[in-house]
């Protein structure tokens, strides 16, 4: 009986290994394992063996009857398989047909570059600072050093809606205000906004624009201060391979008064149509908190020293990306405002 | 200001570094150099004067002239085209072997026969820009004076070589509104000595009494006034130098009485004006306020009328001239004038500044008068003017000026601590060093240990303060010196607040959904301020008008941010962008004033528009345009996001489509509306169907939603039950949900309308409307009979409310 079940195993291997569908290999196992099938013949004529020999054909027919089986279910596992990647392979698609299309927006390029602005003075420890686009003669003027009549109120014809209303010119009044209403604090604050003029619009010129203000006051902060400030936020803004110059200039609120230049990107500074050939660009105006503001304000000049720049992010814009024409940011074409998705 | 590096040369000597290099330094400095301009755009070779000693007809041309030549050396045959050659002249001679700009090469050459050995040019031919050409000489050659020496080159006297620094001025620095202001300024910089004119003339021996007697009964807003009679003048041309450094500072050349008193003007900044003594019509000049509705004709021929806030300078009897603004017809210099008298005057610079904007006449000469000239130039820039008149238009000075003089001439005195300085600039800068500044700065000073007493001369009225001294001294030792430093003060935590981090997310959220940000214009056209203001705003809003716009379509504050967010997709569908989402978040102005006495309240909205496709996967057939629910949507997902419980209710605003309009209401209150723009309105700005919304940013912003506190995620089923009520038509899904809700109890959690049916089996003027209820218990496993009698209670109350039936 050894011998017939060894044969039976043989026999049995051979078979599965030819197998190849489920059919088959249903068959096979009926063949062997089924209840008329050869193992259960072979443990059907145990009756005739001796009691010794009894267990030991036993355990031989389990363990070839287990042989059978783990190759069946090996067998059919690789059927399985197959079968799948033929049902799979039929269901192929196009992988290069367009998917269904999610709607994007994105944040205009404008509040992209304040944000960015914002961030990086965050880092340093300001607060961001908001205030009324209609604002009173006093704060927009007067509170910064430009009482009626001052030969810099030129320098930025206003929106009037009475003699003591306007359109704010600048964002400078929220510094005036927040200076104000801190009472002798130290301050360190940005004003973002929209600020108004009377221009004609043109492809320079828009009579709604954005700006931008920082404002720094403290006790002893010196003027190199303002200048390290300034080149670590170009660097940040524009690379940390641009170089800064600051120029001499005036503002009635700010003295000593600077401009910022930044090396030109375009030509490295050799000298282009970009920068007019200077190899610089003006980026930004700033300067020292003029005394007669900070004493406006309630601070003791001889105690706080302070600085303030202020920057317009359309100008930013139009060098960073190259927009040839303020009026792009305000027509709000979405070609125009699809480009500045990460920005 | 036009600064002419030749004539800046007469002052200060600016060595031999190119104009870019000094436009560096200067730029550098503190006054922005703006551009350069060249007189001539390329440089010309072997180009000298020459004396035509003959000038003849040529044989076989009638347009050409046959002449010779001197051109010192040599005697140069050439023929020349220019109709205005004529023998005698000296003339602009190109000899064989010059360079003209264009590479343009003189050779001998033969013309109709005979050889021509050069050219005789015009000023174009020197590639002399525009602008600078004197009008005599704007057709045909030059013709130069005649005390030209023949064979010198004409580069220096044509003023070739010189080159123009545009300065952009700050309004503080009208010290350099005159060039011997500009030439302290270089000197400074490039420490360099200054050479100030000092007039001299030899006068008459006459009284100047017996000619003019001034006086000005307005000492506040005239303080000086000095007139110099300068007798028998002869009107010609004033010399070729004169009138190419008037050129080059951008004034065109008339005559040598004018001439000479733009000169001095922009010489000194001190601005003068030239009267025809003999129409006077007096012997005094009477300076006064004019009488309100008083009328003068000024020197361009119109009539202005005065208000008693006008200086006029008077015979003592009428106008003849609006002080420091423009001189009147009737007093004016021409070709006759024997006798001018010349006004050096100060006049008080917010009074001029005020008749400029009246008038418009904005000029050279009041710019420097609103700007506030140098006290102490005054007289002596008059002196200056009968200098030339004597040497340049053959004038006689009688005896001195008659004055009227109340000026006080104060200079101001600052203290500036050495130590105060570095201080403040974060500098180390020596005590050595700042006397060296000063010295530069030509302001005199006393030092006591470290403590300066400068002295501000009067040219730089601008200098009041210490700070101002700051910036002196840190600008001629250079920005580029100072350190950089960042501030060492104890650091404060920065950052957003809650709502300013809460309103950058609510705009990333719309921004997701497929919204792009818009900025639009605050200022509208009347039309913009009638329509689409949000309801719960109040019914007395008068729109905020400029006083004076610059137009009609940036008139008013805006009330809403969609008319002109409408108009943007307008914008876009007309460019063939038809598929168009925009949202913004910015203020509206709201005041209920007729006449506004204060500021309008400023309020923050969050606005969107919708036009177009709004969803489209074209090879899989999808397409959605988009709809009210659409616009709704984006609403519902927005206030879901910033957990606030809102309702809505069909409204009507104006401007909206009457069916198709939902308020958005919050804590009882309407906070807003979304729905589709009235069909007349999209018409009108050509667009299809749109959709808008229009929310209370501060609201959203300020509301308070309380401390966030974990809620269990439920560990028992829920049970979904769905039912179908039918009602009539008119009766709102939103309050039927609502109903639901309320009488379900609390173990409804949601109810969801998800179908809704007219047609077949339900009455005409019904509907049945579909709703999944879910039923959720966070404690235990829900029963058949809790939802059962819930279920029944809601059946029950939705019969009663809305005579609902179960559609079965």
């Amino acid at each position: 009986m050894k011998d017939q079940l060894q044969a039976i195993e043989k026999e049995a291997l051979e078979q599965i290994a030819q197998i190849e569908t489920l059919k088959d290999l249903q068959d096979v196992q009926v063949t062997y394992l089924g209840k008329k099938g050869s193992i259960t013949g072979v443990l059907r004529g145990m009756g005739k063996l001796s009691p010794e020999e009894r267990p030991v054909i036993g355990e031989m027919a389990n363990k070839v009857r287990e042989s059978i089986q783990t190759n069946l279910a090996e067998k059919k596992e690789a059927i399985e398989l197959k079968e799948l990647e033929i049902q799979l392979e039929a269901e192929k698609i196009d992988v290069t047909l367009p998917g269904r299309p999610v709607r994007v927006g994105g944040t205009h390029i404008l509040h992209s570059i304040i944000e960015e602005i914002e961030d990086h003075f965050i880092g340093l420890g300001y607060e961001i600072k908001e205030g009324p686009e209609v604002e009173t003669d006093y704060y927009n003027f007067e509170a910064l050093n430009l009482p009626k009549g001052h030969p810099a109120r030129d320098m930025q014809d206003s929106f009037y809606i009475t003699n003591e209303l306007l359109l704010r010119t600048h964002t400078s009044p929220v510094q005036a205000r927040t200076m104000n209403a801190l009472d002798g604090e130290p301050i360190r604050m940005i004003c973002p906004g929209k600020v108004y003029r009377r221009d004609s619009d043109d492809a320079t010129h828009s009579h709604q624009f954005t700006q931008i203000e920082g404002l720094y006051v403290d006790k002893n902060v010196r003027m190199s201060d303002l200048k390290g400030t300034l080149d670590l936020f170009a660097k940040k803004m524009f690379g940390t391979d641009r170089e800064i110059r600051l120029r001499p200039s005036f503002f009635p609120f700010t003295e000593p008064s600077v401009e910022m230049d930044i090396s030109c990107k375009v030509c490295s500074g050799e000298g282009c149509s970009v920068c007019k050939k200077t190899g610089w660009i003006e980026i930004l105006g700033a300067g020292m908190v003029h005394p007669k503001v900070l004493e406006m304000a309630g601070y003791d000049p001889k105690v706080y020293t302070g600085f303030a720049f202020g920057m317009g992010p359309d100008r930013i814009a139009m060098l960073k990306y190259g927009v040839d024409d303020i009026r792009r940011f305000y027509t709000n074409d979405v070609r125009f405002l699809q480009q500045f998705h990460e920005a | 200001m036009l600064v002419s590096i030749n004539w800046l040369n007469k002052y200060v000597n600016t060595g031999e570094q190119t104009a870019e290099q000094l436009a560096e330094k200067i730029t550098k400095s503190g006054i922005e150099v703006d551009g350069i301009e060249y007189i001539i755009n390329e440089k010309s070779e072997n180009v000298v004067v020459g004396y035509v000693k003959e000038c003849e007809q040529h044989p076989d041309a009638d347009k050409l002239r046959l002449c010779q030549v001197d051109v010192g050396e040599e005697t140069l045959q050439i023929i020349c085209g220019a109709p205005n050659v004529a023998q005698g002249q000296k003339v602009v001679v190109a000899k064989p072997g010059a360079v003209l700009p264009g590479n343009f090469k003189i050779k001998k050459v033969k013309l109709r026969g005979i050889e021509s050995n050069g050219m005789i040019c015009s000023l174009k031919e020197l590639s002399v820009g525009d602008r600078f050409i004197p009008e005599q000489y704007e057709e045909g050659i030059v013709v130069l004076p005649e005390d030209t020496v023949v064979g010198e080159p004409v580069d220096a006297l044509l003023n070739l070589d010189d080159a123009i620094l545009e300065f952009d001025l700050t309004p503080n620095r009208a010290d350099a509104l005159s060039m011997i202001g500009v030439a302290y300024e270089v000197a400074a910089i490039l420490d360099e000595e200054v050479n100030i004119p000092n007039p001299e003339v030899a006068a008459t021996e006459e009284n100047v009494a017996d000619y003019i007697s001034v006086s000005s009964e307005d000492p506040d807003l005239c303080p000086y006034y000095g007139a110099f009679i300068v007798k028998d003048v002869e009107i010609a041309p004033s010399p070729l130098w004169m009138q190419n450094a008037l050129l080059a500072a951008g004034i065109r050349p008339i005559n040598n009485v004018v001439d000479i008193t733009n000169y001095v003007l922009m010489e000194y900044g001190q601005p003068l004006h030239a009267f025809d003594y003999d129409l006077l019509g007096s012997k005094e000049i009477v300076v006064r306020r004019a009488k309100n509705g008083e009328q003068i004709v000024t020197l361009d021929d119109q009539t202005r009328t005065l208000t008693n806030e006008n200086l006029l300078i008077t015979n003592g009897e009428k106008g003849i001239a609006m002080a420091g603004v423009m001189g009147g017809a009737n007093t004016e210099v021409n070709n006759d004038t024997k006798n001018v008298l010349i006004e050096a005057a100060y006049f008080d610079a917010q009074t001029v500044r005020k008749a400029v904007n009246e008038t418009g006449l904005r000029s050279d000469a009041s710019t420097r008068f609103e700007k506030g000239v140098d006290p102490v130039r005054v007289r002596e820039a008059g002196l200056r003017a009968c200098e030339l008149l004597v040497q340049y238009a053959n004038g006689k000075l009688v005896d001195d000026a008659a004055e009227f003089n109340e000026l006080k001439v104060e200079e101001a005195n600052i203290d500036m601590n050495a130590d105060e300085v570095n201080r403040r600039l974060g500098t180390d800068i020596s005590i050595d060093e700042m006397k060296d500044i000063l010295r530069k700065l030509r302001f005199d000073y006393e030092l006591d240990g470290t403590n300066f007493v400068v002295t501000i001369p009067t040219r730089r009225g601008d200098i009041t303060l210490f700070e101002d001294m700051l910036e002196e001294v840190a600008r001629i030792y250079g920005y580029d010196n100072l350190p950089f430093t960042l501030p060492a003060n104890a650091s404060k935590p920065g950052g957003l607040t809650a709502e300013q981090l809460l309103k950058r997310n609510i705009k990333k959220y719309l921004q997701s959904v497929g919204l792009y940000e818009a900025i639009t214009y605050s200022l509208v056209d009347k039309k913009a301020t009638e329509i689409l203001t949000s309801p719960e705003l109040s019914t007395n809003l008068i729109p905020v008008p400029l006083s004076m716009p610059m137009s009609e379509d940036h008139q008013y504050l805006r009330l809403s941010l969609l008319p002109e967010l409408l108009n943007r997709l307008t914008y876009n569908v007309a460019r063939k962008q038809a598929n168009v989402a925009l949202y913004e978040v910015g203020s509206i102005f709201l005041s209920e004033e007729a006449e506004i006495t204060k500021q309008p309240k400023e309020a923050l909205r969050i606005a969107g528009a919708i036009t177009g496709k709004w969803h489209e996967h074209k090879w899989q057939q999808e397409l959605k345009q988009a709809d009210f629910y659409v616009a709704k949507g984006i609403v519902e997902g927005l206030f879901e996001y910033v957990h606030i419980d809102v309702t809505y209710e069909q409204a009507k605003v104006e401007g909206m489509h009457p069916g198709r309009c939902a308020i958005v209401k919050a804590d009882g209150e309407t906070i807003g509306f979304v729905g589709q723009v009235h069909p007349k309105i999209a018409k009108e700005k050509d667009l299809k169907e749109t959709y808008v919304f229009d929310l209370n940013l501060d609201y959203i912003l300020a509301k308070d939603r309380g401390e966030l506190v974990y809620t269990t995620v439920p560990k028992y089923p829920s049970i979904l039950r769905d039912v179908a009520f039918v009602v009539k038509a008119d009766v709102h899904a939103g309050d039927m949900e609502a109903t639901i809700v309320k009488a379900g109890g609390p173990l409804v959690k949601k109810v969801e309308a998800f179908d809704v049916y007219t047609g077949e089996n339900v009455a005409e003027d019904e509907k049945s409307v579909a709703f999944n209820i879910h039923y959720e218990d966070p404690e235990k496993t829900l029963t058949d009979e809790e939802v059962e009698a819930s279920f029944e209670n809601i059946v029950t109350t939705m019969s009663e409310k809305f005579e609902a039936t179960i559609r079965s």
